[in-house]
């Protein structure tokens, strides 16, 4: 056994210090028990539509099993160039400015590598996707968290980022529609974050992996808000709107030289993304999208039923405008969310992800996603009531 | 396609109370519109979509390609309307190309199948030919899968 602690010496202490995500933790405990009915998934319960998969198996038997160029296949890169053209307003040039990545999460992690000096300051809000203050510390940043908050549709302000921004804040980085809260930014909300950036001359990086993902609103991109095009770095993918979590396809949109530096890590590292995902995407940009709109219809309904449902229960829960997933608060119920998510597991056998997994700030509330279906999630609310029901008797 | 039309063509036992909480309507303006469609005649029917291959292994299903001579008043109609009235002929269409009708006929066996064609069908006036094909297997029915079970391949849990 001295020979473990030893090598744990040895780690770079960075990596070291870093805790497990807690999903992780989570996710360990509820593969150990049975009939589970988990709203704890954060990828979509559809299948990749069936002309996607097929046209892979056409691409395997084509023989597009070589590597790629660095950048990606240069179809592809025209591909998303003429879908962000259309759907988010803001122009690419497919030669130098698009990377084809492993999934957004590469392309966040060459985003920030290509960026960040050792102590230089990252903004982020919190609640977040679990990997953003960890890819931040991998790249030697200092994250520095901004809390949102639901009395405010867990939306950022100016306000906000103020409070926290210091002379060493080089990054600010968004998602919207959020995960885990389901918060969008509207058009006047992002102006005033633009406002901010251009002041303060930081580079945005702006994770939309759930843009096709809402249910009352348009969503709008920060990158198509005047000027801040040239300071911002797209991150976009196949995951959530096409059902391809497994493909791990993603890509980064921005200026030459930020996209330059990125695709060099890029190159030394990966050196290109799968070939057979990258011909699975061609696939899904350039066919009609009839599927993402029955995706989003259903999701609407889903997220309409399991609002009321928890308004029903007498529990808040802020109105997710996009992605899918509910953040209601158990405050009330006086347990801190992790033994309230354990307690849950234990008693009704649902699984449900603690706040706490996505930020501090996520105390009091769990992550319920509606990525399942209909049946799930009705039998999942009625043990819900149930098990609240109890703990406030 | 109206949503509640949908939701209902996806799942026609849905409750009206929970149409109407994902639709973000009441239940009575829910059940108003079904019983209008209904009305209507737009909702002309609700059905199970059975693997019948479990249900009655032996039951038989024709394709008939017809050939028809269309009527001076009513065309297409008349003679269509006559042999959609058998209870045999379970779909009947109006086709472009090479014949003119395509029914769906059942039977509990190939004579009972064969006697409709041969005794009824052709010897209907106005019926020129019939192609008759037997079908061998189903695999999807009214865009379900007969065969294959939903496999959910997710992790339980995930970021």
């Amino acid at each position: 056994m001295s020979a473990s602690v030893s090598l744990r010496n040895r780690l770079n202490t960075v990596v070291r210090d870093i805790p497990r995500s807690g999903i992780r933790d989570f996710f360990d405990i509820v593969t150990t028990m049975k009939d589970v009915i988990s709203l704890g998934i954060g990828e979509p319960d559809f299948d990749t539509p069936w002309h996607v998969r097929e046209s892979t198996v056409f691409a395997l038997e084509r023989g597009a099993t070589h590597y790629t160029s660095n950048l990606g296949y240069i179809e592809l890169r025209r591909a998303i160039a003429g879908y962000i053209a259309k759907n988010f307003g803001v122009t690419y040039n497919a030669d130098s400015e698009i990377l084809i990545t492993v999934g957004v999460s590469e392309a966040l992690d060459l985003a920030l590598r290509a960026l960040l000096n050792p102590g230089d300051e990252v903004l982020y809000h919190e609640p977040c996707y679990v990997s953003y203050r960890a890819t931040i510390l991998f790249a030697h940043g200092r994250p520095v968290e901004v809390e949102t908050s639901a009395e405010n549709g867990f939306r950022l302000t100016r306000a906000m980022l103020e409070a926290r921004a210091t002379p060493k804040t080089k990054v600010l980085m968004l998602n919207f529609p959020n995960n885990p809260t389901g918060a969008v930014m509207g058009r006047e909300d992002l102006e005033e974050i633009a406002a901010f950036a251009r002041e303060r001359d930081l580079v945005v990086i702006t994770d939309e992996i759930y843009s096709e993902l809402t249910y009352d609103t348009p969503h709008t991109s920060i990158a198509g808000i005047p000027d801040l095009r040239e300071r911002t770095i797209f991150l976009h993918g196949f995951s959530k709107a096409w059902a391809m979590t497994g493909f791990r396809l993603g890509y980064a949109c921005g200026p030459a030289e930020l996209i330059e530096a990125m695709m060099k890590i890029h190159q030394y590292t990966m050196l290109c993304a799968s070939s057979l995902s990258q011909k699975a995407a061609i696939e899904a940009l350039t066919r009609p999208q009839t599927d993402v709109a029955e995706m989003v219809g259903e999701y609407r309904r889903r997220r309409n039923y399991i609002v009321g449902a928890f308004k029903d229960m007498g529990i808040e829960c802020h109105r997710p405008l996009g992605a899918f997933y509910a953040f209601p608060s158990v405050r009330k119920f006086g347990l801190p969310a992790k033994e309230f998510a354990l307690k849950l597991l234990n008693d009704e056998k649902v699984a449900v992800v603690p706040g706490t997994a996505f930020g501090a700030c996520g105390e009091g509330f769990v992550r319920c996603a509606y990525a399942t279906n209909m049946e799930n999630i009705r039998e999942a609310m009625t043990r819900l009531a149930r098990f609240t029901s109890k703990l406030a008797g | 396609m109206d949503e509640l039309l949908k939701m209902l063509q996806a799942n026609a036992l849905e409750s009206t109370a929970d149409i109407a909480r994902m639709l973000g309507v009441t239940e009575n303006d829910v059940k108003a519109r079904i019983e209008g469609y209904e009305k209507a005649g737009v909702i002309r029917g609700y059905q199970a979509i059975l693997n019948e291959e479990q249900v009655d292994p032996g039951k038989v299903t024709a394709v008939i390609e017809v050939k028809v001579t269309p009527q001076r008043e009513g065309g297409f109609d008349t003679i269509a309307n006559r042999i959609s009235r058998f209870p045999e002929v379970r779909s009947a269409y109006l086709m472009s190309g090479g014949y003119d009708l395509l029914l769906f006929v059942e039977g509990r066996s190939l004579r009972e199948v064969a006697a409709f064609v041969s005794e009824k069908l052709s010897s209907l006036e106005g019926v020129i030919s019939t192609s008759t094909h037997f079908m061998l297997k189903t695999y999807k029915r009214f865009g379900v899968l007969m065969h294959q079970e939903p496999s959910d391949e997710r992790l339980s849990v995930s970021p």
